[in-house]
């Protein structure tokens, strides 16, 4: 994958800073919301498969990590605004049942626009493959930002995240990795399964539910947000997929868009349950100060996602692409 | 001798581990492919033997 285009005035500086052209911006200053997303989305790519062209040092820039750093602190306080409102709603409704399984439950339950009914019923094969496309920002490397949380977990939540990720990883079989299923049902769309492709064209909101997963994976001290987020993203999975695969045959797009989320209807049924009792229940058990965070990793999920979902589903009710125009077109 | 664990969630699946095969209600074997599989409990699941999360909506309505 090559740098993707900026988007304002920030992440201009930053690409030619990567590509060798210019200092690292010294503040995170920046435009909007599109040109911080898709700069933190730069800065958290280097830490997976980077780009093919931006030397690997770069990885480790301390001025890179200072800006990274900037742009997070303003991220993170955003998300915590956010997601204050249904983490304290759902606290108080789990009230005397102190397990976080209950609260958990609670939190992925929350009535909030989603996509799933839409795709199942009215979407039409256009609109079916612009979700393909921006979700294969994530879906192509699904799982990788929770497996950050391996080595800061001991005992049995480590234990239950590596039978989840051992799954999300094909079980030791290359042709069933999440990942691999994905890129091939973008093939079977007729879109691109290169990792990457769709960046330019995938919106601020979709941008922001990638860097949450990045920003809880990559911090030791969000760790509990980490496997929160996991658990509400596993929570929230089975059902919706079930109404995606319908969706994808009612549009005939191919066994290979089936399967994948019909591999998940049956997948998450499972992983719901490891992520929320096996995982984040065990590491509440150990580190009872951490509950707060598993919760509010879980908010995040739900609440960002819907933010994505209801830019999108605006989008398509008045005739539009929910997909950013590309760079030529928007020039022009 | 492999050790085949049963955790049964309140109103949910069975979660297994360490078992090769599951047999359906028609009695139907149907190999174990991954390190936990969820066994419904409650029925309504449209693909037996394993869960499919039917159990949330029944509980839901
Ligand atoms: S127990 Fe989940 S569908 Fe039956
Ligand atoms: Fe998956
Ligand atoms: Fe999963």
């Amino acid at each position: 994958m090559l740098l993707p285009s900026p988007r304002g005035t920030l992440g201009a500086a930053l690409v030619s800073a990567l590509r060798g052209d210019g200092p690292v911006p010294a503040t995170g200053a920046h435009d909007d919301e599109d040109d911080l997303q898709l700069s933190l989305w730069v800065l958290y790519e280097l830490h997976y498969r980077g780009f093919d062209d931006v030397p690997g040092t770069w990885e480790w820039d301390p001025e890179l990590l200072r800006l990274r750093a900037a742009l997070e602190a303003g991220f993170e306080a955003a998300i915590r605004e956010r997601c204050a409102g249904l983490v304290t709603e759902a606290e108080e409704q789990a009230g005397e049942q102190d397990d976080v399984v209950t609260a958990l439950r609670l939190i992925a339950e929350a009535d909030v626009p989603a996509l799933s009914s839409y795709l199942h019923r009215t979407a039409t094969a256009e609109q079916y493959r612009e979700f393909l496309m921006a979700r294969s920002v994530y879906h192509l490397k699904e799982s990788d930002p929770h497996s950050w949380a391996v080595p800061r977990l001991t005992g049995a939540p480590k234990a239950a995240l590596a039978e989840l990720q051992y799954d999300e990883l094909g079980g030791g079989r290359p042709d069933r990795v999440h990942q691999q299923l994905f890129a091939d049902a973008l093939t079977e769309a007729g879109l691109d399964p290169a990792y990457g492709s769709y960046v330019d064209l995938t919106p601020a909101p979709v941008l922001a539910v990638n860097n949450a997963m990045s920003l809880f994976g990559l911090h030791r001290r969000l760790v509990g947000a980490c496997v929160g987020h996991l658990a509400a993203f596993e929570m929230t999975s089975s059902l919706p997929c079930r109404r995606y695969a319908q969706g994808a045959e009612r549009l005939e797009l191919g066994p290979a868009v089936v399967r994948y989320f019909d591999e998940h209807v049956e997948a998450d049924a499972v992983h719901e349950h490891l992520a929320a009792r096996d995982i984040c229940a065990r590491l509440v058990d150990q580190q009872p100060a951490l509950r707060a965070d598993v919760l509010l990793g879980a908010a995040a999920c739900v609440l960002l996602e819907a933010d994505a979902a209801r830019a999108t589903l605006d989008a398509w009710e008045q005739g539009l692409s929910a997909l950013r125009a590309p760079e030529q077109e928007r020039v022009a | 001798m492999r050790e085949c664990r049963i955790e049964v969630v309140p109103g949910g699946p069975a979660l297994v581990r360490g078992a090769d095969v599951v047999a359906d209600p028609d009695g139907a074997a149907h190999p174990v492919t991954r390190p936990v599989v969820a066994v419904c409990l409650c029925g309504l699941s449209q693909r037996q033997p394993w869960c499919d999360a039917t159990h949330k909506v029944a509980e839901g309505s």
